[in-house]
């Protein structure tokens, strides 16, 4: 066996930012518009914010936004879409109705007035609303049947108490109730410009673009309501809540720890915290309980941001047997990490993986759409790339252990555990006190 | 409103050359970002792997992440991510591919990391052991924790095929994974895993001259090993329909799936293209004829989706494969209505034609589509690997688009006339759970 060394990395040059401009219309609309001409596309975002809408209406808005306009079906809305070799679609969460896209970059403008009608006119109509319910029913019924759904939502609860953020799917009986003239009211009163962000990214020149979606876009106009959501409340750490799945032949194992805001001076140290324990496959966890124990497959955590609040979310799919060391094992990581500094390897092995991560984000125009809508949901521009990079590439150990020991603490941790109780609740309890869920 | 878009095309540049071991090896360059893919494709897949050995392709695969000549286990991983990089591989019906996309000043550690697994990974009783573990609860969190789990990738193959290496499940039984050994693996290995059975394929903001020097310092001593004789894995069409039935204990709703044999991929590729547009036409949107039939006007399907290739490679399977619809139905759905009004709206397309504009508008999507993938370093690097592998073709990627563009309303009636129901397989999933 010859022994060879491993080659040196060459330093990344400079964080290089794409060209950009960006407009506010007068009715209200920021546009963002940023050039990367790598293939010949288009990509959009819209974000309207959306807090403090009655989520049954919200959510099948959401579903039926493109079934229909004053001149249009939503055969000719996907037909005209498609003859520019464009889509869109619509997605809900608490803060914000994101409407995503793309096209040919000569679509483009046929794009925005298509869009432009749906936002202005649209209709609603009752038989495509009908349908629409019904599939959002069925899609509810499937999600309902799947781990990874509910143990989300048992998560959401018990984390959120009675916040809005804490339910974030309808219950299929409150669509069910949702009439199309309640669509057309909520779009009245909540689809509306101000404080929305639009987003291009492509093969354009961004001045021009702003200018076609200024035209397009002119006649969308109203003042927005109010939907600032209340601060979340602190995580409550409490017993292991465990919501029984009989026959499940693995435990789906939750943990919410607290997080700060992207904005945060600590939320470089606390990302690098939460890379070494968790963040990505070469973490202490990972290695831990998939490439030492082979308890998973996919284990992974990340920081989740609402505009509200933030939370550290830890997840796992484990086989039923091994429930309890998975928790044990889990446990032990985050007391290590909260309780003693990292070493200076690993956490310069986090530290390359973060800021190469995030050059790998900004290297197409997909990503630099979703890095641009996202960070101007939060008020700012993709040049705080530059700050967070320098945050990255500056926070020290003792910022990164001191980070790691107020929010990755063990005690500190909401848990849930989706499973068939009656198999891990004796191995669990063994570990902390459980609770078994209501249902 | 037949006004139609122009389908435009990328130029990257490919680059091609084989060292003197066989490895054969792509290049392209393009430096507006500064990262880089890179992807190493052997040919070998599900279809290869030994009776009584299912899954075992992909349990190998894993394998080649833990620890090689020079490096330990974790090691792959921690100098990726160390690099901020990203890794993975997976595995498909006719290849198993590698790759990594990091900043491009890692290009370097990529190449020396996919070299130095090329020549021998360390194959322990103890990684076998634990990746063991880990692959059985990768099938449980995709098939047997959840509902649909292998609907329909690994539920229709013995449905439509007869024979093992085209319709036995990919992701293997317990028991075969639990019988492989380090043996097994040593010889699989040795077999397929050959640089003359592989591509490597790089992408992105790299110099040419500088890449192609660095791939000759370390891949150029891997030792030179023979592709093995890959068998025709072809196999007679359905001479009557076949179907069965399953119920899934977790569905709450009813489902079915239906494929069709198309033509060979690669030795007749002319006439399989039509059948990728069509697969759109049925299928891409609220304007497609299934979805407008089904979902909007029948409703007797929650969604319907169509494509080619059991894993969705259409560019990167072989033969045989197929056309697939697969449809998700509301509570009481009735399998039996769906596949009649599937076959009435075929006839319908290969006796009325296709309407003003639907073929355009549908070759401008699927443009859009192809060319999107390409935007991302590892949506090069990886498919150019592969149709150098099988095609010898890579600048093929350039072309799609515009290939796409030059099929006709012709050969879409053509294809879809195919489609007929005595040459139709198909399984229907019932529910097992209370909705």
């Amino acid at each position: 066996m010859t022994v060879k060394p491993l080659p040196d990395l060459i330093p990344d040059a400079k964080l290089k930012l794409p060209k950009e401009a960006e407009r506010t219309l007068a009715g209200g609309l920021t546009v963002i518009a940023i050039r990367r001409p790598a293939v010949p596309l288009v990509e959009l975002r819209l974000r309207v914010p959306f807090g403090k809408t009655p989520l049954p209406r919200a959510t099948l808005l959401s579903q039926a936004l493109f079934t229909g306009t004053g001149t249009m079906t939503s055969v000719d809305i996907a037909a005209e879409l498609q003859a520019v070799g464009g889509g869109l679609s619509a997605g809900l969460d608490p803060d914000k109705l994101l409407i995503s896209g793309n096209a040919l970059a000569s679509g483009l403008d046929r794009m925005l007035e298509i869009l432009a009608a749906v936002l202005t006119d649209p209709a609603y109509p009752n038989e495509e609303v009908a349908t629409e319910r019904d599939r959002l029913i069925d899609h509810i019924q499937v999600a309902l049947t799947q781990p990874a759904h509910l143990a989300r939502t048992a998560l959401l609860k018990r984390i959120y108490g009675k916040h809005p953020y804490a339910v974030q799917t309808p219950e299929p009986e409150q669509v069910r109730a949702v009439r199309p003239a309640q669509l057309r009211a909520l779009h009245a009163d909540r689809v509306r410009p101000e404080g929305a962000v639009l987003v291009l990214v492509g093969d354009i020149n961004p001045e021009k673009a702003i200018d076609a979606a200024e035209k397009a876009l002119g006649s969308w106009t109203g003042p927005a309501k109010d939907g600032t959501i209340p601060p979340t409340p602190p995580l409550e750490a409490g017993p292991l809540l465990l919501v029984d799945r009989p026959g499940a032949v693995q435990s789906s194992l939750r943990m919410a720890l607290p997080a700060v805001e992207r904005t945060d001076p600590d939320y470089a140290a606390l990302q690098l915290a939460n890379l070494i324990f968790g963040g990505y496959f070469s973490s202490r966890w990972v290695e831990n309980i998939r490439e030492d124990k082979g308890y998973t497959y996919g284990p992974h955590t990340s920081i989740e941001h609402f505009a509200a609040g933030s939370a550290l979310l830890v997840a796992a799919e484990v086989a039923t047997e091994v429930t309890g060391p998975s928790l044990l094992e889990t446990l032990y990581e985050l007391g290590r990490i909260a309780s003693l500094p990292p070493g200076d390897d690993e956490l310069e092995q986090a530290r390359r993986y973060a800021l190469g991560t995030l050059r790998l984000g900004m290297s197409t125009q997909a990503g630099l759409a979703g890095l641009a809508s996202m960070y101007a949901g939060f008020g700012l521009r993709l040049d705080y790339l530059r700050d967070y990079s320098a945050a990255l590439a500056s926070a020290t150990r003792e910022q990164v252990a001191e980070a790691a020991s107020r929010f990755l603490a063990p005690a500190k941790a909401v848990t849930v555990v989706l499973g068939d109780a009656d198999k891990v609740e004796g191995p669990l309890a063994a570990l902390t006190t459980v609770e078994r869920g209501a249902e | 409103m037949a006004r139609r878009i122009k389908i435009p095309a990328t130029k990257y540049p490919v680059e091609r050359f084989t060292l003197d071991n066989g490895l054969r090896v792509v290049l392209t360059p393009d430096r507006s970002a500064p990262v880089v893919g890179v992807a190493v494709v052997y040919d070998v897949g599900i279809r290869s792997e030994p009776e009584g050995r299912t899954g075992f392709a992909h349990l190998f695969e894993h394998l080649m992440f833990q620890g090689s000549e020079n490096l330990e286990k974790l090691a792959h991983f921690r100098h990726v991510q160390g690099a901020g990089g990203t890794f993975n591989g997976s595995t498909h019906l006719d290849f198993t591919d590698y790759f990594e996309a990091l900043p491009s000043g890692a290009l370097e550690r990529a190449l020396f990391l996919e070299a130095d697994r090329m020549r021998g990974p360390r194959l322990t009783e103890e990684n076998l052991l634990n990746q063991i573990d880990v692959v059985k609860e990768e099938i449980r969190v995709n098939v047997m924790n959840r509902p649909y789990g292998g609907f329909p990738w690994l539920k229709l193959p013995p449905v439509m095929f007869r024979t093992f290496a085209n319709a036995h499940d990919g992701y293997g039984s317990f028991g075969d994974l639990d019988s492989a050994t380090v043996e097994d693996a040593q010889a699989f290995f040795d077999r397929y895993y050959a640089c003359g059975n592989a591509t490597l394929a790089v992408a992105g903001d790299f110099d040419v001259a500088t890449a192609t020097e660095m791939i000759r310092r370390h891949f150029g001593d891997v030792p030179a090993r023979p592709a093995p004789d890959r068998p025709d894995f072809d196999e007679p069409d359905l001479d009557a329909e076949r179907r069965e039935t399953y119920t899934d204990k977790l569905a709450p709703l009813p489902g079915v799936a239906s494929a069709w044999r198309v033509p060979d991929p690669i030795g007749s590729f002319a006439d399989y293209l039509p059948f990728v547009v069509l697969a759109e036409v049925l299928t891409d949107g609220d304007a497609s004829r299934l979805v407008e039939r089904l979902v909007q006007r029948d409703r007797s399907v929650t969604s319907i989706g169509g494509y080619i290739g059991f894993m969705g490679d259409e560019f990167q399977v072989r033969n045989p494969t197929a056309l697939l619809l697969q449809a998700h139905m509301p509570p009481g759905g009735d399998s039996d209505k769906v596949l009649r009004t599937v076959d009435e709206e075929l006839d319908r397309l290969a006796t009325d034609g296709l309407r003003p504009g639907e073929l355009e508008r549908t070759q401008a999507r699927i443009a859009t589509h192809l060319l999107r993938d390409t935007d991302a370093v590892l949506g090069r690097a990886l498919p150019m690997a592969v149709l150098e592998l099988q095609r010898g073709r890579p600048e093929m990627l350039n072309e799609l688009p515009k290939l796409i563009g030059e099929v006709t309303e012709a050969q879409i009636v053509a294809a879809a006339a195919t489609l007929r129901p005595e040459r139709r397989a198909t399984v229907e999933v019932l529910p097992g759970a209370t909705a």
